[in-house]
């Protein structure tokens, strides 16, 4: 019992350790940060957050991170809704194949689609807008949240639509009124994971912006000036930037543990 | 309204499920779908209800051609198995969903939920969901969201095989009584055949996709038309004497060799099968004429107090089903008896040649 404490003490310790450096880096100067190894801050100071709270450059970084991924989660889930619907309820040719071929696209990495993306949205004038980087982002986002999906309509029993069209409903009333509330659990962690998966996502975001629509994750790997590495900045902006992600899964988490149970995550 | 199917096939892959179904059921009656598991009972009321098209025949509503309208606007309620409402809604919102999508009055909906409510006994439990109640109340609020659209026909698939014993009996009381307070046709499909006999009404008893026969629910039971409904209607299986008969001499398969008396030795000569329900086989002679076997038993169970002994009479197995508890071990040697008015007789192909006496009356049945 008290070994198994101590065990447990030790990998919290291990998994908070790098969260921990990183707050107590962004609260201090630089000067301290290349200094001699201190465990808190000796001069406690708010002036890295108050520089990227000030200056539009750096926040304006967070306003188009979370712009785009809001919209890649609206439309992952609207597109996949129905879809997810069609492969949990209907047979048709090859529905099998297609429905592996989407998950496939997860397979192939990011820096495959970066060129092609590029090219794409340079020719039709969406390049550097927080739609490209949303729309970039389907590709993966929106076979995940068919998955997803997939799994918890199929966890409704069928009968329940044809009760639903005995009664006399409508398609879309039936799929509003009724379906959607009863899938809500399966909605939330598909939402939860395209929110991650295009949150954290970094290569797409920094090929496909320039200045206007730049995130702040790109924003980061580019704060190398002439006077050095700003470290203290650098830490401030990595906390800012785990905050929203910590948010959500707050919200979350009971979902989650349901999408696990499912297999489906 | 009048239900009516003509030689409805459907067809799944290899199976057909359906096979041939020519049925009219009258506006106000109770029909009773009897047969075992797979024998299309449901497919059958999925394609009544226009769930699922049917791969040749058609199916018309008072003469008018409906096969391909969609089930939406046919106006039929359906009650499954599974326990279906919608998890999301209020017990009475679920009651009262059909009456919403129809754009009903209010103050209409609530007059109407609130007597569905009251006649399935769930106006204490309105405000509750569906997964707060027990099995047989969320039963009973499908049935009342089937029963308050006032649907011209209601279907109801094995509503009560999911609920317990308790819950089943004083069900299969109520919904009767249900029925005959509106003018729809019912449906309601059962393995069963004590639940077909106890609601009464039209029975049709299905087998392998076919209806082997469609009458009043004491006539099919009395006299079944063949064997296979015969068999379907019995519960324990019905037990069967094969073999042939010349005269007043009925020739086992494997030898043996039993009397028949009056108009049973009347029958024309030729291979027979012979039948009688297990209640119908006694420890005891009966007074009246009857067929003694000398039979090994292969075991007894005692349900309560009824019990029922296993017995062989060569490789032919029985079941007796006898009032009181008669421990009996394996291996015992004992007459048994069949009255020979109750014996049920067919040809070779199945045909009923002999009902059991009285079977017309009741009575003795």
């Amino acid at each position: 019992m008290k070994s198994s404490r101590i065990v447990l003490g030790l990998y919290t310790l291990f998994l908070m350790l790098p969260i921990y450096w990183l707050v107590n880096m962004s609260l201090k100067t630089n000067a301290e940060i290349t200094g001699p190894l201190t465990l808190f801050p000796q001069q406690l100071t708010l002036q890295n957050y108050v520089k990227i709270f000030t200056d539009s450059s750096w926040y304006m970084g967070y306003v188009n991170a979370v712009l785009y991924v809001l919209i890649n989660t609206i439309i992952s889930i609207v597109l996949a809704l129905p879809a997810a619907y069609a492969f949990s309820r209907y047979r048709f040719v090859g529905d099998k194949h297609l429905f592996f071929w989407l998950l496939s696209n997860r397979m192939a990495p990011a820096a495959v689609f970066a060129l092609p993306f590029f090219n794409l949205y340079q020719a039709v004038g969406l390049f550097d807008t927080v739609w490209a980087v949303a729309l970039a982002h389907c590709l993966f986002n929106v076979p995940l949240a068919v998955w997803i999906l997939e799994g918890f309509i199929s966890g409704v029993p069928r009968e329940i639509d044809e009760t639903a069209s005995i009664d006399g409903y409508s398609f879309p009333r039936f799929f509003g009124k009724i379906f959607i509330p009863l899938i809500a659990n399966g909605i939330g962690v598909a939402a939860f994971f395209c929110f991650m998966f295009s949150w954290v996502e970094l290569l797409l975001a920094r090929t496909l912006t320039a200045t206007n629509a730049k995130p702040i994750s790109a924003i980061m790997t580019r704060t190398v000036s002439a006077a050095g590495m700003d470290w203290g900045l650098l830490a401030a902006a990595g906390v800012l930037t785990i905050i929203p992600g910590a948010v959500v899964i707050w919200f979350v988490r009971n979902y989650i543990a349901k999408g696990f149970a499912l297999g489906r995550v | 309204m009048t239900l009516s199917l003509h030689s409805v096939t459907r067809q799944i892959g290899d199976d057909l499920h359906l096979n041939n179904v020519t049925l009219t059921l009258e506006r106000g009656t109770l029909n009773v779908l009897l047969g075992p598991t797979l024998s299309g009972k449901t497919t059958l009321m999925r394609v009544m209800a226009g769930l699922d098209a049917p791969d040749h025949g058609h199916i018309a509503v008072d003469g008018r051609d409906v096969t391909g309208t969609s089930v939406g606007k046919r106006n039929v309620a359906m009650v499954y198995q599974q326990f279906i409402n919608y998890p999301t809604l209020s017990v009475y919102e679920n009651i009262a969903s059909p009456l919403r999508v129809a754009g009903v009055a209010r103050d209409e909906i609530d007059r109407r939920v609130n007597d569905a409510a009251k006649l399935l006994r769930l106006t204490s439990m309105l405000d509750r969901t569906p997964l707060q109640l027990s099995g047989g109340q969320q039963q009973r609020t499908a049935i009342a969201r089937a029963l308050v659209k006032r649907a011209d026909l209601v279907l109801m698939d094995e509503p009560l095989a999911n609920l317990d014993y308790k819950l089943r009996e004083e069900l299969r009381e109520e919904l009767p009584r249900i029925f005959q307070s509106s003018g729809a046709i019912f449906v309601y499909a059962t393995t069963e055949p004590s639940e077909a006999l106890l609601l009464g009404g039209n029975t049709a008893s299905l087998w392998q996709g076919r209806v082997t026969q469609f009458g009043p629910t004491p006539a099919v039971y009395r006299q079944p038309k063949d064997l296979i409904t015969a068999q379907v209607f019995s519960d324990p299986p019905l037990n069967l004497l094969a073999g042939l008969k010349q005269g007043n001499r009925f020739t086992l398969s494997h030898g043996a060799e039993l009397p028949l008396y009056d108009d049973l030795a009347r029958l024309p000569d030729g291979p027979m099968t012979l039948a009688f329900r297990a209640h119908h086989m006694s420890l005891k002679a009966p007074v009246s004429t009857s067929m003694s076997m000398q039979v090994v038993v292969g075991g007894s169970e005692i349900s309560g107090s009824e019990s029922f002994v296993h017995v062989a009479l060569g490789s032919t197995k029985f079941v007796l089903l006898e009032q009181g508890v008669h421990r009996l071990d394996e291996g015992t040697q004992l007459d048994v008896h069949v009255a020979a008015d109750y014996l049920f007789a067919f040809d070779s192909a199945g045909h009923l040649l002999r009902a059991p006496v009285n079977a017309g009356q009741g009575g003795v049945l």
